[in-house]
């Protein structure tokens, strides 16, 4: 997490500066949820289809930093080659979906790949995770989705982010119900609700979930509340959050309680920390410097197809010679 | 012993799911109920664990089926009704359509649109959608308008890699039948000359195939010589064989049984505009459906669409040129 807080302080001041290719979202104050989330997940066994504020999970999931600035920066060398950018990166034939701008949509997706698995006889062992906010759960998307999961009783886990804010629009022109996890019951699934700004609280109830999942529990849906401590992206200054909810109990930033955490429970000292902050300074500007350096895509050069086959076809494709 | 256009379908999906055990069926009452028009009748019980009910969820559905495919599967989703897929339309056109252009893993899944309209069925139950889904870049759009098309292009549609949205049209679900399932086996993409003729083209897909022939014999009687050229599939369009259709008949009227604004016509009718002006000895012509929702009453539909009629007139109108 402080991995993808140091790389997300230096997204932002490259958005500042101009040199972004698009917009810029962060995941600031998510970071202990989507860590959580991404450390409970096992890279090349589980599935992890991350949401817009999840770098802290996909670096914890595996993926490389370089991903990210790659495709910040616009270098054709990223996992989208230019042709998509910013949160939508993904490495689907790694388990990590590609997601679209469209919430909710990853829910059914994840599902559809923990179900290949059972036809292919390979699920048992295998978690499929999505994050999404609170906007989230009022699309149509993410009712079908988990409701699918929940018939096929398939391991998927939703984390629900709800950091109070769908970019503007609070909770209360969000949902009626008291609490978002009161969904889970509605579903017939497990459902758990945690702090999203205290580290241990939820990589314990997160990597519970999780456990249960895999271990046949079918869906689980962890409700972790929380807020985020930035703008829907670098462009909105977050004018409508009071400030009020700023100064209280989920204003608080998650990086801050977690460095306490881990100094109070011995899990590290303080000079360890400020190592590894120093370490991961450097590992970012790397990534950066490299990304700058890459080339970007050559509209003159670019496959100008959508299509994986090539038309015309010469003769009839027959299911015995696609193989 | 004849062989519907139904049957071929069902055949199809058959010989899909013995030869390739990536193939699994996805859709609202398909299992032991064996589909709404019987699409899969048995297709369960043959096949266990390979045929399955869906909650009535199109968007989970398709987004199931996407995310099977990732991993190595080729599912079948078959919508109810085309007219549902609406419902859909986000994971077809956002998710499957440019998720190989994005990310560069195909998805090779299919969707059965059952299509089109027949008496009595009325606004929800009776739309063609494939101008809509032609639109999108990253999709495949088949429309077989006979037996042996709706099977080999069903064969030939799950083994390509990329989303195939399949226009089975419900009107030639029963109706049309054919002494086998053979056939010529064209290869996607390829149209087809389904009666030669040298006044004028009649460039169409899916069951107008079989309203222009009936048009182009009454024409027959007068001594015109109409050349229906069906098009199976909408996407990719092949200009070639309706350009040299054009090239030897100087006139061309295109039918679809589609709203009539934009749509598959449309582009026929600009692309041909395009590259083969010097081609038309008369004004291009188009014929669909009118401008207003599918109306249920028989009468009201049977004037609603496209008929052999109002394709002779459409025809006199462009041979009088």
């Amino acid at each position: 997490m402080l991995r993808a807080r140091i790389l997300e302080n230096k997204l932002s001041s490259l958005y500042k500066a101009g040199k972004i290719v698009g917009g810029v979202y962060l995941g600031r104050g998510q970071e202990a949820v989507s860590a959580s989330l991404g450390t409970s997940l096992i890279q090349g066994t589980d599935f992890f289809a991350p949401l817009i504020r999840d770098q802290a999970g996909r670096t914890a999931f595996g993926e490389p930093l370089i991903d990210c600035t790659r495709t910040y920066l616009g270098s054709v060398l990223g996992p989208m080659r230019g042709r998509d950018g910013n949160i939508h990166r993904g490495r689907p034939s790694m388990g990590m979906p590609a997601m679209i701008s469209h919430l909710g949509a990853q829910v059914p997706v994840v599902a559809g790949m923990l179900f290949a698995k059972r036809l292919q006889g390979t699920l048992a062992g295998r978690v499929g995770a999505t994050c999404i906010g609170d906007g989230a759960t009022s699309t149509g998307a993410f009712h079908e989705g988990i409701n699918l999961a929940a018939i096929e009783k398939l391991p998927l886990v939703v984390v629900v982010a709800n950091n109070q804010f769908a970019y503007s629009t609070p909770n209360s022109r969000q949902f009626a119900c008291v609490d978002l996890i009161e969904k889970a019951r509605g579903y017939g699934i497990g459902g758990f609700s945690v702090d999203g700004t205290d580290l241990l609280a939820s990589a314990s109830v997160i990597s519970e979930a999780v456990r249960r999942a895999r271990e046949g529990g079918g869906p689980q849906m962890v409700v972790a509340r929380l807020l985020r401590l930035s703008g829907h992206g670098e462009h909105d200054d977050g004018s409508y959050v009071t400030t009020d909810i700023r100064s209280g109990h989920y204003g608080r930033d998650c990086i801050e309680v977690a460095m306490r955490q881990l100094v109070e429970n011995g899990f590290a000292s303080v000079d360890e920390i400020i190592k590894w902050q120093e370490q991961i300074v450097e590992e970012v500007q790397r990534a950066v410097a490299q990304a700058q350096q890459e080339p970007v895509p050559d509209p003159y050069h670019e496959d100008w197809t959508a299509l994986a086959t090539r038309f015309p076809l010469s003769q009839p494709i027959t299911p015995s010679n696609a193989q | 012993m004849s062989v519907t256009y139904i049957d071929a379908i069902r055949e199809a999906q058959e010989k899909l799911l013995r030869d390739d055990p990536r193939v699994f069926l996805y859709g609202q009452d398909i299992a032991g109920f064996g589909g709404a028009f019987k699409a899969t009748k048995g297709l369960a019980d043959q096949f266990p664990n390979r045929v399955f009910d869906a909650p009535i969820s199109e968007d989970a559905m398709i987004g199931m089926a996407v995310g099977a495919a990732i991993e190595g599967m080729r599912p079948i989703v078959e919508m109810q009704f085309a007219d549902f897929s609406s419902v859909a339309f986000n994971q077809i056109i956002n998710q499957a359509a440019t998720h190989f252009y994005r990310t560069g893993i195909p998805i090779p899944i299919t969707v059965r649109l059952p299509s089109g309209g027949t008496p009595g069925s009325g606004p929800f139950h009776s739309q063609s959608m494939e101008g809509i889904y032609a639109q999108y870049p990253g999709l495949v759009v088949l429309t077989p308008a006979t037996v042996s098309d709706a099977y080999h292009m069903l064969l030939d549609g799950v083994a390509l890699d990329d989303p195939v949205i399949y226009c089975e049209h419900k009107f030639l679900y029963r109706w049309l039948k054919a002494k086998s399932i053979n056939g010529d086996h064209l290869p996607i993409g390829q149209a087809r000359i389904t009666r030669p003729g040298k006044h004028a083209s009649v460039v169409t897909y899916s069951a107008m195939v079989h309203e222009a022939v009936r048009a182009a014999e009454r024409l027959a009687q007068d001594g015109w010589e109409i050349e229906v050229v069906d098009l199976r599939s909408v996407k990719p369009l092949d200009l070639d064989t309706i350009l040299a259709s054009v090239a030897r008949t100087g006139r061309l009227l295109a039918v679809g049984e589609a709203f009539p604004w934009g749509g598959v016509t449309a582009e026929v009718i600009a692309r041909v505009t395009e590259e083969g002006f010097h081609l038309l000895d008369a004004p291009p012509q188009r014929l669909n459906a009118r401008d207003t929702p599918v109306p249920y009453h028989p009468k009201l539909w049977a004037a609603h669409r496209p008929t052999p009629e109002s394709i002779c007139e459409a025809l006199r109108k462009l041979l009088s040129f």
